[in-house]
């Protein structure tokens, strides 16, 4: 479903991705885990075209992300996206934040597009925060909110970005739990996170990144029994210890 | 040296009356309409130096350094004298002879495209100070770059630049004087009329400054009004949740 090709990409002078490249089979789940400033972010924003690269190639369901003729909003209207910082709308009530997309870029109907929120607030239990505004709600709600925002236009994929490493410890879970609930139920997913429990659980492959390449790009259980290499070691040393 | 004598009458005679009340009349009629382009003139051109193309952002920069670094009065003389002269023989011919009331007519186009370069910088700053990472937001979830601006970022960078705009429009009332230099007879061309006529500096010019004030205050009440009736809920919660 998605093609990572040989994907490199600079910021000015620096190489910040080389040569990537990886697939997701739809219903897949993969974490993406590195250390900071590897490029996992960068990667993630590529696929969805909310950052250009300069060599390789990126399909998302067979439509090519690079390519000048593609129109970028269409395609990211079928890709959710989860950031780190929330990002929700703050002058918009948890129910406008779900149904701008699907009234704008969708086209739905008012009434028809709440009712398909409503479902998704419940979905994520927080079906009786939908008039509130998002400062009202803590961290662990606003990222449910998110998740709910990114799911209201039905993707064939969904893109996280450290969707819980701007939480407290105590809020990491109920949003862990409705990933684990949406992996399950079958959503083709790409997770940069940390969160190896998490990772353990539900993803089908781990890809370890360091200074813009993909070192790994293993199956959940040999990346964390089998023998890796020394740098992704180190790593897994690293966080495991936390 | 004989004691001044007050004669505050004099302002209430007609025809003196009537013409401290044409001069405000003038005064706000001309605020208004430069407004009306400063706003929307200054929005189109604050938002274009916002945009990831690289010409409209150097048509916004180069619309605000030209307009921001000439004198105000220069350019009322520019508008009024030099303009007719630069412009191909026909369009010249009609701003001198046909165009409805010239000076009043240059003086708001002057004012207007002035202050629109002040409010370009203001509408830039309100949008830059909306986190990037919410137009990232909301171009995931499939919105067109355009509609990211319509329902993000303008609604969001308007309220928070409210108590800016609204010294700009008081900055326009107050820049209205300088059209007496090209005889528009606006409040303090009036009073200034009602001095050499009566010999009453004191009183005439002691009028328009309170006129001046009352405009500003009625003005800046307008906004306090708006300003309580359209807050950005979320982010005035904030402190009072967190
Ligand atoms: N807009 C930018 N301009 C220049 N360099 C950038 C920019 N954004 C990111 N970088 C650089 O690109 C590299 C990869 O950044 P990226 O955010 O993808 O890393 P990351 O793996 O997500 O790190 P973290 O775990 O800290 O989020 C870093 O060295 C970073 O400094
Ligand atoms: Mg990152």
């Amino acid at each position: 479903m998605i093609a990572v090709q040989q994907v490199s990409k600079w910021y000015g002078d620096t190489r910040v991705l080389n040569g990537c490249s990886t697939t997701i089979a739809k219903g897949e789940v993969v974490v993406v885990c590195g250390p900071s400033g590897s490029g996992k972010s960068t990667l993630i924003k590529c696929i969805n075209g909310l950052e250009p690269f300069q060599q390789g190639r990126i399909l998302v369901d067979n439509i090519s992300v690079g390519d000048r003729a593609t129109n970028l909003p269409k395609l990211r209207a079928r890709v959710g996206m989860v950031f780190q910082d929330f990002q929700l709308y703050p002058h918009k009530t948890v129910l406008d934040n779900i149904t701008l997309a699907p009234i704008q870029v969708a086209k739905r109907d008012k009434t028809e597009a709440e009712v398909a929120a409503m479902k998704l607030l419940t979905r994520v239990d927080l079906e009786e925060h939908a008039r509130k505004y998002p400062a009202q709600l803590s961290g662990g709600q606003q990222q449910r909110v998110a998740i709910a925002r990114a799911l209201a236009m039905n993707p064939i994929a969904m893109l996280f970005d450290e969707p819980t490493s701007a939480l407290d410890p105590e809020m990491i879970t109920e949003v862990l739990d409705v990933m684990i609930k949406l992996a399950e139920d079958g959503m083709t997913m790409i997770v940069v996170t940390h969160e190896m429990g998490f990772a353990r659980r539900v993803a089908h492959r781990v890809v370890f990144m360091d200074m813009g390449e993909i070192v790994e790009d293993r199956p959940t259980t040999d990346f964390f029994e089998g023998a890796v290499s020394e740098r992704a070691t180190r790593f897994l040393s690293k966080i495991l210890q936390h | 040296m004989q004691r001044y004598q007050w004669d505050w009458g004099v302002l209430f005679r007609e025809p003196y009356f009537g013409w401290l009340l044409s001069g405000l009349g003038w005064t706000l009629f001309i605020a208004m309409l430069a407004w009306a382009i400063a706003f929307s003139v200054g929005s189109t051109i604050g938002i274009c130096r916002t945009l990831p193309n690289r010409w409209l952002r150097a048509i916004g920069t180069a619309y605000v350094e030209i307009f921001r670094n000439v004198p105000l009065l220069l350019q009322m003389f520019l508008w009024f004298f030099v303009l007719p002269e630069l412009l191909p023989r026909e369009a010249g011919r009609w701003m001198k002879r046909d165009m409805p009331n010239p000076e009043l007519t240059s003086a708001v186009l002057c004012l207007g495209f002035y202050h629109a370069s002040r409010v370009a910088e203001q509408v830039r700053s309100g949008i830059d100070s909306v986190a990037q990472g919410l137009s990232r937001a909301g171009l995931a979830t499939g919105l067109t770059l355009g509609q990211t601006y319509r329902h993000i970022l303008m609604p969001i960078a308007y309220r928070l630049i409210v108590p800016t705009l609204t010294s700009e429009f008081l900055g326009i009332i107050k820049n209205s004087s300088i059209a007496l230099t090209i005889g528009v007879l606006e409040l303090t061309n009036q009073s200034r009329q009602i001095e050499s006529f009566t010999f009453r500096g004191f009183e005439a010019f002691t009028a328009a400054t309170v006129i001046y004030i009352a405009v500003s205050m009625v003005a800046l009440g307008l906004a306090r009004m708006f300003e309580r009736r359209s807050p950005i809920k979320g982010m005035m919660t904030r402190e009072a949740n967190s």
